[in-house]
């Protein structure tokens, strides 16, 4: 019997060894003799464990990890994949923090073939109900855009379906440039046609014909993997009604704010728009466009499927449905974890990831990425959920988590929040062009030890008007790491002064 | 290995996409990845044939990191800069790393062999600190790494 053995091809999983692993797997059932077959899967998201191998046998899959080149002759010791051996780590399904979550966008990553096409059930129910019943099942679930700002996905698609247009576009923002975040990265490289089938819904309910993924270039694996899935989807007769295409960013993590990713499709410097007009009436080349997020639109196809009330059913508050929410950082179980909204932030960073991967204790976590809020340990008990971020001057942003021990010098990260806002603004509104540098200086000035009363006041004053001046969210929000910084950290802005060159 | 500047293979890139809507991200991209820039003849010949201006076709590649007017190394290290790397010693890292080949962040080794760029992100923020070498995903990365680099 041929053996199915499981070897992921996320990119996270390459980083660590999963092509070399994959021959040596390959070169060693040659030498022995084993009639073995290797599935490139996405990956599971456990990626302490990665590279992760599984093996398909008559009780389901085994999985074994974390397995290095090293490690695969003894994996094929006297019979290969032995379940005694020290790497095997039972199903996978059983791991705990796999366990735990409830996989529902999440539900194939991990283990399916990504480019295997299987029946689109979602867009099947979506042409028997209808465009408009299918732009209501979206509103009825509850489902909000997972970029960030949570707005209502039903209301958007139905503004765009009523906006009278010649034509119309569906634009999925995939240029995921947090810091702390890779599950649209993972949906695509793990299971494109989820993405492909939820762009086709999207278009089907607002009228659209046209879709395009702005991918950023800093994912070239998840822009191949989503560029073959288009050539075989086309090919299977499922975008007949509904053309593709894939475009790459350019390093800029601006173009993640919709309206310079729009400027950035039309070929124009990644600029942001002021709004209104509202991307819904007037987006790409100015036409009625929806804009969502991969997560949001990745939602679509089993919320069709299985029902608006069953995702709805799931969640907490407003915030329904499941959030992919991704450990990153210094932790020690770092991966991605699909629950419900509504568990809290202590239970996802001590429980979940088990803490820091250093061992220290956790001092402090970024939630949401460059422009969400330092949280101390004091904040732990906050539920994950938009409106409860919220309500502690914090936001959840794409769903990222990044861990800090306590050797974390929070001045620096201030200091980093509105260097990297300087990095990559467009330069469009001078809040954020000129504050990003004046904010760089002033925060220098706290670490040089001069007039630190008078310099925190002025960045206070500074962040004030960031927060209220700016044309976008990179300016805009870049005042919740600063301020989150200062206020629950106030030690690290009154350190023994060190000079700059020596860090 | 990129080509020298040739005109013609501008000319057929740019074919390729004219049709295309907001065709031209597309064309610089393709167009450094056959040049290893994207070199003042290229923003002349693209800009006349999109019916653009020069300043207006230089103002798009000078406003996004990725793409260079002269050409890299042989070989590009991207390594990354954000919060999940430097949780887990990403800066004392790269700092190492740039003063092993005396390098600064853009810079270029004197051989014309590593050209070491800092990038905000590469999305395998839970195998810190990470990089991209010639394209490749590295993460996990230990002292080690400055060995390989160095061989």
């Amino acid at each position: 019997m041929t053996l199915r053995v499981f070897i992921p091809c996320d990119a996270a999983a390459r980083a660590v060894g999963a092509d070399g692993v994959a021959t040596a797997i390959r070169d060693e059932a040659q030498r022995r003799g084993v009639d073995l077959v290797i599935v490139r899967s996405g990956s599971r998201g456990l990626f302490w464990l990665e590279p992760m191998v599984e093996v398909q046998t008559t009780r389901g899959r085994i999985a074994f990890g974390p397995v290095t080149r090293k490690d695969v002759p003894g994996l094929f010791g006297d019979t290969p994949f032995a379940q005694n051996h020290p790497l095997c780590l039972g199903k996978p399904e059983d791991i705990p923090f796999l366990k735990r979550q409830t996989r529902v966008t999440f539900a194939r990553c991990g283990v399916i073939d990504p480019l295997s096409l299987a029946p689109w059930r979602g867009l099947e129910r979506a042409k028997s109900l209808g465009p408009a019943a299918t732009l209501e099942e979206v509103v009825k679930s509850g489902l909000r855009g997972r970029g960030g700002a949570g707005f209502p996905t039903g209301i958007k698609w139905r503004t765009v379906a009523d906006t009278p247009s010649d034509r119309k576009y569906i634009v999925c923002n995939a240029d995921e440039g947090d810091s702390g975040t890779y599950a649209d990265r993972m949906i695509m490289e793990g299971d494109p046609f989820l993405l492909i089938e939820g762009m086709a819904i999207a278009g089907f309910a607002v009228g659209a014909s046209k879709g395009y993924v702005y991918i950023r270039s800093e994912y070239p694996d998840a822009a191949r993997t989503m560029e073959k899935a288009i050539v075989i989807a086309r090919a299977a007769g499922r975008l007949d009604e509904f053309a593709m295409e894939v475009r790459v960013g350019a390093g800029a993590y601006v173009c993640g704010e919709e309206t310079s990713l729009l400027d950035s499709l039309e070929g124009k410097r990644g600029q942001v728009r002021a709004k209104p007009p509202l991307p819904a009436h007037k987006g790409l080349f100015g036409r009625p466009t929806v804009v969502n997020n991969v997560l949001t639109l990745a939602a679509v196809p089993s919320i069709l499927a299985d029902g608006a009330d069953a995702y709805a059913a799931l969640g907490y508050g407003r915030s329904r449905g499941t959030q992919p929410i991704q450990l990153a950082g210094n932790v020690k179980h770092g991966g991605l974890f699909e629950a419900p909204f509504g568990i809290s932030l202590g239970e996802l960073v001590d429980e979940i990831g088990g803490g820091t991967r250093t061992g220290r204790p956790v001092r402090a976590v970024q939630v949401g990425g460059p422009l969400g809020a330092y949280f101390p340990r004091a904040l732990f008990d906050t539920a994950f959920d938009y409106e409860a971020f919220a309500a502690r001057d914090g936001l959840i942003g794409h769903g990222g988590i990044v861990v800090f021990d306590d050797t974390v010098n929070m001045a620096r990260q201030a200091r980093f929040a509105l260097e990297f806002c300087g990095i990559e603004s467009c330069g469009k509104c001078t809040p954020c062009r000129i504050g990003s540098k004046r904010g760089v200086e002033t925060m220098d000035k706290i670490i040089r030890g001069e007039q630190r009363e008078a310099n925190l006041a002025l960045i206070e004053d500074l962040c004030q008007t960031l927060k209220f001046g700016s044309l976008c969210a990179l300016g805009g929000f870049t005042p919740y790491p600063v301020m989150s910084a200062v206020r629950y950290f106030p030690e690290d802005f009154n350190r023994p002064p060190v000079g700059l060159a020596a860090e | 290995m990129s080509a020298p500047w040739n005109e013609t293979v501008a000319r057929e890139i740019i074919e390729r996409y004219q049709d295309r809507e907001g065709p031209l991200l597309p064309i610089l991209h393709d167009v450094q990845a056959a040049f290893g820039c994207v070199p003042p003849s290229a923003i002349r010949t693209i800009a006349n044939a999109l019916n653009l201006t020069r300043a207006e076709v230089h103002g798009v590649v000078s406003f996004y990191h990725d793409f260079r007017e002269t050409p890299a190394g042989r070989h590009v290290l991207k390594l990354c800069r954000a919060e999940a790397c430097q949780s887990v010693g990403g800066e004392a890292l790269a700092r190492r790393i740039l003063d092993h080949f005396g390098l600064d962040w853009g810079g270029t080794t004197a051989d014309g062999r590593l050209t070491i760029e800092p990038t905000y992100c590469l999305g395998l923020c839970a195998c810190a600190p990470s990089a991209m070498l010639d394209g490749e995903p590295r993460g996990r990365l230990t002292a080690e790494f400055i060995d390989e680099l160095a061989s």
